[in-house]
């Protein structure tokens, strides 16, 4: 604004080099440009525009408003797999944040092995999630599988993990937080390393307890790293479903199913191709949300400026 | 280098020759192929395949795995809609109407050539019956099989039955399987009687169980089902009381594809499976083993199950030709009797079951033609428009009610309300 107040009295040499800048700015943001219009705006508005029309499959494809959205209010499916989703992300999310709180803080400190644990908590994280739900899958399966077995030597009787809805989320959902926690306390712990060391030391010239200090300074000072981690987290939670694919497919009678797992069926198994736009639509709106609440809600709330 | 040279001048002299004579020009043809069973089936298609190559140097085909029915299916669905079709490929049977509504396929009859309908009458008529629509044949039966009952005979043995009487009715196979089941001594279970698997395919079990209580699951059009009818809940009702009132099936959903690890790890007495895993389980066991016919509640049955070779019509002529002349080659009686006695799948013809090598398996290993016999009772596969999606509902059914969410009759209206409303556009 500033600027442009200023420019019209500039002399007009200046002026034709502030557009000479302005359009070298946009040649340089050009390739990035076309690259997100084509592969992230323009899908994102043609599955908007499919989401208002028929399947089509024995005649042309017509405009029916907001009748694929109809159709997915009165889907049980989509609000099972809505459920599921929101209990999946406030088992995970949760969890996995408090975890990598306390494995960062524990690795931050000299110990002896620090590269060995800090390696040993990032693992779970390197390996491809194809690899770790068959790992996992080995641990639940019922009868010879390793958490049987254990339960077994201790003289308990086993359980169906996966084959049984009461218990299936939970078993996910534990997969999840050990995968992902060790991703998080990474950046947990960049953000305890670039505290500055006199607040330490003042504090505890002020006699200030080792409870006290991370509750009150610590914490606080964190804020910005554990916000960027949950939206993250919470992201995520929307985004990962190749677990199902090994795992359940979303079985048993979809008490395991995700939303983007859902859509997946709806649009490669069912090949209904305008509801599976539709309820990506739907997902695209939920996550904008959660975007929209970080970028203008809680950034200025949190922010030490 | 100068035999080098000379070869290749050769080469490309004949290349040139060839495009004179159309018939000498190589012809590819891509081919996706589900597997659903345990065993090396990939290795058994890939040495058919290279046979075929050897004896048709003018055809190169190219078997793509691409994981189960399910999973093939979407990608040649996939790959059509990108426009990069296969231009034949073994899918399920029953996805016949999904792959009409899609205009995916050719009748095989329009290409079969002049003896095509002699040849095409040649097949057992049950495994013709998924692919007959319209008065048109629309794929030809492979790899295909029915259920049967598979039982540890040394178990039966050490519980105090006969081990040649397998369970002949539904009322026996509780009965026995209540002696079947062990528990240790603190009162866990070791041996399970007998396990139906409810995942990936629970409808086909379902079905089974409902035709042997003399109910059909859909009509011919492929545009209504009989989810909700006395009968069906009465076959799911029996299937959850094996786990719920009688404790012989284990809690909660059974995998199918470890089912037959627990038989051969002596996990359950009896299993229900698919007669494709037959040799595997014959390799596996290091027990007698048995197979039986299921067991009947009105009469004995058991759907058809498995997959056929289609023709997808964006293939060229010349394709459309070489991909009939490999499925004839496949299912000529020698190749179907050697497929069949290297997976347990049912050989698809009569004539297989005549030829020499069939007729020494046979003689050592009886238990090879138990899902043959079983055809005379058998039912087309449950086969409808939209056929993923109502698998996906009647799936979700079943294993809602043998986790206990919803009792057998709740899920199968609830199944029965959603069919209608997807079927409702085809009628």
């Amino acid at each position: 604004m500033v600027a442009a107040v200023m420019s019209a009295a500039e002399p007009k040499a200046t002026r034709r080099r502030s557009w000479a800048t302005s359009v070298n700015a946009w040649l340089l943001l050009l390739p990035a440009i076309v690259l997100l219009a084509t592969f992230t705006h323009y899908p994102i508005l043609a599955t908007l525009y499919h989401s208002f029309f028929s399947l089509g499959r024995s005649g042309p494809a017509e405009f029916v408003g907001f009748e694929n959205y109809h159709y997915m209010l009165d889907d049980d499916v989509f609000w099972q797999v809505l459920r599921n989703n929101l209990v999946f992300a406030l088992a995970t999310v949760p969890t996995s944040i408090a975890l990598a709180l306390l494995m960062a803080v524990w690795v931050d400190r000299k110990i002896v092995g620090r590269s060995f644990l800090r390696l040993a908590f990032f693992t779970p994280t390197v390996l491809p999630m194809i690899a770790v739900a068959n790992i996992w899958l080995f641990f639940y399966t019922p009868d010879y599988g390793l958490l049987d077995q254990f339960l077994k030597a201790l003289g308990f009787a086993g359980h169906n993990w996966l084959g049984d809805p009461a218990t299936v989320m939970t078993c996910l959902a534990v997969m999840v937080v050990w995968k992902e926690a060790g991703f998080f306390m990474i950046f947990y712990l960049a953000a305890l390393q670039s505290i500055p060391p006199e607040l330490k030391e003042a504090a505890s010239v002020e006699g200030a307890s080792r409870w006290y200090f991370f509750r009150r300074v610590t914490f606080p000072l964190l804020m910005p790293t554990t916000l960027f981690i949950s939206i993250n987290a919470l992201i995520n939670s929307f985004k990962l479903v190749d677990q199902l694919v090994i795992m359940t497919k979303g079985g048993p009678n979809n008490a395991s199913s995700l939303l983007l797992y859902y859509i997946y069926e709806v649009a490669f198994t069912f090949w209904d191709t305008t509801y599976a736009a539709t309820l990506t639509v739907t997902l695209i709106a939920i996550l904008a949300a959660v975007a929209l609440t970080k970028f203008v809600y809680l950034d200025r709330r949190i922010h030490y400026q | 280098m100068k035999f080098k040279t000379k070869a290749l001048l050769t080469a490309g002299l004949m290349t040139v020759a060839g495009f004179g004579a159309s018939a000498a020009q190589a012809v590819d043809l891509t081919m996706y192929y589900p597997v659903a069973v345990g065993g090396p089936v990939t290795k058994i298609i890939d040495d058919m395949v290279q046979g075929f190559q050897k004896e048709n140097p003018d055809i190169k085909i190219e078997a793509v795995y691409a994981g189960n029915y399910t999973d093939t299916m979407t990608k040649a669905m996939t790959a059509m809609k990108g426009g990069q079709p296969p231009q034949l490929s073994v899918l399920f049977s029953t996805d016949l109407f999904t792959l009409m509504d899609e205009k995916a396929i050719v009748p095989i009859d329009e290409i079969a050539g002049p003896d095509g309908k002699e040849w095409l009458n040649s097949f057992y008529p049950a495994f013709m019956e998924n692919g007959q629509v319209d008065g048109k044949t629309w794929s030809v039966p492979f790899q295909r099989s029915t259920i049967v009952l598979y039982y540890n005979k040394d178990a039966f043995k050490e519980a105090g039955l006969d081990p040649e009487k397998p369970p002949a009715t539904w009322a026996e196979m509780a009965e026995m399987a209540k002696k079947l089941v062990k528990k240790d001594a603190s009162g866990n279970v070791t041996r399970w009687g007998v396990e139906i698997p409810s995942t990936g395919y629970g409808y086909w079990m379902l079905q089974a169980l409902a035709i042997e209580n003399g109910q059909k699951l859909m009509n011919e059009a492929g545009n209504k089902t009989f989810f909700n009818e006395k009968k069906t809940v009465e076959a799911l009702q029996y299937w959850v009381d094996l786990s719920a009132k009688d404790g012989v099936m284990p809690k909660g959903a059974v995998e199918w594809g470890t089912l037959r690890t627990d038989f051969l790890e002596g996990k359950t007495a009896m299993m229900w499976h698919t007669t494709g895993n037959l040799t595997a389980v014959k390799e596996g066991a290091k027990f007698n083993f048995g197979v039986a016919m299921l067991p009947a509640k009105e009469q004995r049955g058991s759907p058809t199950g498995g997959g056929n070779f289609y023709v997808f019509k964006s293939a060229t002529p010349e394709q459309q030709k070489a991909a009939v002349k490999f499925i004839r080659w496949m299912t000529s009686p020698e190749r179907a009797a050697d497929w069949s006695i290297k997976t347990g799948y049912v050989a698809v013809t009569p004539a297989a079951y005549e030829t020499e090598a069939m007729k020494a398996y046979v003689k050592d290993f009886p238990q090879a033609v138990v899902a043959r016999d079983q055809l005379k009772h058998a039912v087309a596969e449950l086969s409808v428009h939209d056929n993923g999606r109502i698998y996906k509902i009647v799936n979700d059914a079943v294993q809602a009610a043998v986790t206990g969410t919803q009792s057998p009759q709740d899920a199968l209206e609830s199944a029965q309300k959603q069919s209608e409303r997807v079927l409702n556009r085809y009628k």
